[in-house]
């Protein structure tokens, strides 16, 4: 009896076996990804789509946790465990991971045409000979208002830096709201909604960014301070207190209604429209004079690369080359609000806010943060530093020059350009 | 047996074996880590692989003013991170405790718990809640002052290069002062009946038998308590961190030896971390506390006179 027990399981087990086997002739393709919020989107929206198209391929996507996921991809990779697709960090983190010869090169997937320079620079070699990641998203930097108190106070949308102070005297006189809300305890969001938010409109984006880099301009030229000269003039229109006020209070102090104007970044977009109660608008960094040209921060945040040693790298590059065609775009940014489709391509997208802000691309030129690339690798670390007086600039530590030149001084004890 | 000549004294085994297991564990989880750590801050990480630098790491901690600039700045508000220790939790330590020691005290069992409780939070409670009662948005720190007409002596604490580092350090004053406390209520209660009786028999009482009597005789305690708060206090890290951040901001005023070793060592944001630095500054900070405890065992603690009852 028990013997015709375990026959009976084991034939059983035989049989699932095979048709195991059947199955798994399926090509499986797995994904690394820090991003677990992302796990319903890509399991329900995705991948079914990617296998809809692609018979023969099935796609796993298999995160872990953000804070892991660096040293985690690393073992793994070590171990020769690791999934065939990558999610990518930007700039050294996956540089690095190139170059040890994680991460293949994919200069020539079809596909890679969909990019522009900028948007490939976040996972190209210094010299940009060799792109080894497919640019997924980005966030784009710009000013999120209160578009019932603009309308209760009569104020137009601000274009030029005039009409922006102009703007911002108004709500201040007329006392009802703080008229912008941020804040320098927590260091960061003075540097990277205020300095690179406006920043680019001075030092013209992409041209001012790769002559930093080249060694061509300096941090003291008039174009990087002033900036800082316009962050120094915030100050006023700050809430009581902003020293000591938070990213989260800075957050809850515009959702909450009390503040018109917030230096924002796009990732908010999701979490705002869950929680403000009134309509919210956005503008682009207000420019000098009306009629110049634009420049924004679009800052690559995400891609996804092949593991060098995966055993599929045929139905990979497959998958990536999806990943880099409109119709991933169009899934991944309706999805996710305010992390941008890098595609040349436009998006067609449903949220009015996300519209808005990815509509500057068409009339502005984009750029990254100018501290990430090459810059943001030595000690003292420029993007930690522009932290530091960003926020020394708006509390008045530091005046303006001072601040730039402290940077410089900082960037030249370890950078030396290429000449 | 007994009639052979008396043999060697033995070797006593028992003493090996019953310190053996303390000194095992405080080995493996002390002394060899401590030793790595000083090891550490003599290599330097070149192409991939750790080469020997001998004191190289300490003469860029020193020399290039971008690492000195910062170290001396950390050093400078330990020390007055520790100072404000001294003159502040120790002495309320002190008060408390002699107020608790008096028989006519009602209560002294609640409020010995109620101030001792602080002490058993943890720091990331401690650093949040203060962070929330000193915010000038949804504070109550402004609100009771303005009950009480002093609204304009407000300021976002925090946020002040000028006072961050010294509220930061009566945040911790609040939540340490337990540990003073109950030491020196420890020791109060252990003074006599009989020295107290002969003190009152001649005539000395109140302040006098405080400062005469009782003082002179808690005098050790006190001590103990400063280097427990002296090493306490340059090893801090948790409270900063909690309440300002690794970059110890509003422009490193916070900054203290254990909030620079960890932006070192672990790097913060793009700065990566360099392991063999953070270990050249960890090697600093033990010879700073080394000399401290020394300075106590030697000069101090030689001279503390000792009564026996």
């Amino acid at each position: 009896m028990k013997t015709k027990l375990l026959t009976a399981l084991l034939l059983g087990t035989s049989i699932l076996g095979t048709t195991g086997m059947a199955l798994a002739e399926d090509v499986t393709l797995n994904i690394e990804s820090w991003r677990g919020d992302d796990l319903t989107i890509w399991k329900d929206k995705l991948i079914p789509a990617f296998e809809a198209k692609n018979p023969g391929i099935k796609v796993v996507f298999a995160p872990s946790a953000p804070t892991e996921y660096d040293a985690a991809l690393g073992a793994k990779l070590t171990a020769g465990s690791a999934g065939d697709l990558i999610t990518c960090r930007p700039f050294d983190k996956s540089l690095v991971l190139y170059q040890k010869g994680n991460l293949a090169d994919l200069s020539a997937l079809p596909g890679m045409e969909n990019f522009s320079p900028v948007a490939k620079s976040a996972w190209q070699t210094d010299d940009g000979k060799a792109t080894f990641c497919v640019p997924m998203a980005s966030v784009i930097h710009g000013f999120i208002y209160n578009k019932d108190a603009f309308d209760k106070l009569g104020i137009k949308v601000p274009i030029t830096n005039e009409e922006f102070y102009a703007a911002l005297d108004k709500i201040k006189a007329d006392g009802t709201y703080i008229p912008m809300a941020m804040g320098t305890k927590d260091l960061w969001e003075a540097a990277t909604m205020g300095y690179q938010n406006i920043g680019p409109n001075y030092w013209k984006g992409e041209e001012g960014r790769q002559a930093l880099i080249k060694g061509e301009q300096k941090l003291t030229d008039p174009q990087w301070v002033e900036p800082y000269k316009e962050l120094a003039k915030w100050k006023p229109y700050l809430g009581d207190g902003f020293e000591a006020q938070t990213y989260p209070d800075s957050q809850n102090l515009f959702t909450l209604g009390r503040a018109a104007i917030y230096p924002a970044g796009s990732w908010e977009i999701a979490l705002f429209n869950t929680q403000a109660q009134f309509k919210m608008g956005a503008f682009p960094p207000p420019v000098q004079k009306a009629g110049d040209t634009c420049y924004i921060s679009d800052h690559t945040d995400i891609g996804m690369g092949l593991n060098a040693a995966s055993k599929h790298p045929e139905e990979a590059k497959k998958f990536l080359s999806w990943v880099a065609s409109p119709d991933f775009a169009t899934i991944y940014a309706n999805a996710l609000p305010g992390f941008f489709s890098l595609n040349n391509t436009p998006v067609k997208m449903e949220d009015p806010l996300a519209q808005e802000f990815v509509s500057w691309r068409g009339k502005c030129k984009s750029t990254i943060r100018s501290t990430y690339q090459i810059l943001g690798r030595g000690t003292p670390n420029l993007e930690n530093e522009t932290w530091v007086e960003s926020a020394n600039v708006i509390n008045g530590t530091d005046t303006p020059e001072v601040a730039a030149k402290k940077l410089q001084d900082g960037l030249d004890s370890w950078y030396k350009p290429a000449k | 047996m007994a009639a052979q000549t008396r043999p060697k004294r033995p070797i006593r085994w028992h003493i090996a074996v019953f310190l053996a297991p303390a000194v095992l564990v405080y080995t493996a989880i002390m002394i060899l880590p401590l030793a790595g750590t000083l090891q550490l801050s003599l290599f330097r990480n070149i192409n991939q692989s750790q080469v020997f630098v001998g004191m190289d790491n300490f003469r860029t901690l020193f020399g290039d003013p971008n690492w000195s600039a910062g170290f001396w700045n950390a050093l400078r508000n330990n020390v007055w991170f520790f100072i404000i220790h001294m003159l502040v939790q120790n002495p309320i330590g002190v008060l408390l405790a002699a107020l608790l020691s008096s028989p006519r005290l009602r209560f002294a069992a609640f409020y010995r718990t109620a101030i001792f409780v602080p002490t058993i939070l943890s720091f990331v409670i401690v650093g949040f809640a203060w962070k929330l009662i000193l915010s000038p948005l949804w504070g109550v720190s402004p609100h009771l002052l303005d009950l009480v007409g002093l609204k304009s002596l407000f300021t976002p604490w925090l946020g002040k290069e000028q006072y961050a580092l010294t509220a930061l350090s009566l945040v911790s004053v609040w939540q340490f002062i337990g540990i003073p406390m109950m030491l020196i209520y420890a020791a109060l209660l252990s003074i006599p009946d009989e020295v107290i009786e002969a003190a009152e028999c001649d005539g000395v009482t109140g302040m006098a038998q405080f400062w005469k009597i009782k003082l002179p005789l808690i005098l050790p305690s006190i001590g103990i308590i400063s280097i427990l708060t002296f090493v306490g206090n340059f090893n801090a890290f948790d409270l900063i961190y909690t309440a300002q951040g690794a970059l110890a901001g509003p422009n490193y005023s916070t900054d203290i030896l254990g909030t620079f070793l960890y932006r070192a060592f672990f790097g913060f944001q793009l700065q990566i971390g360099d392991p063999n630095m953070g270990a050249a500054i960890a090697t600093m900070m033990f010879l700073i506390i080394l000399a401290g405890v020394c300075v106590y065992l030697f000069l101090i603690q030689t001279r503390l006179r000792r009564y026996q009852f």
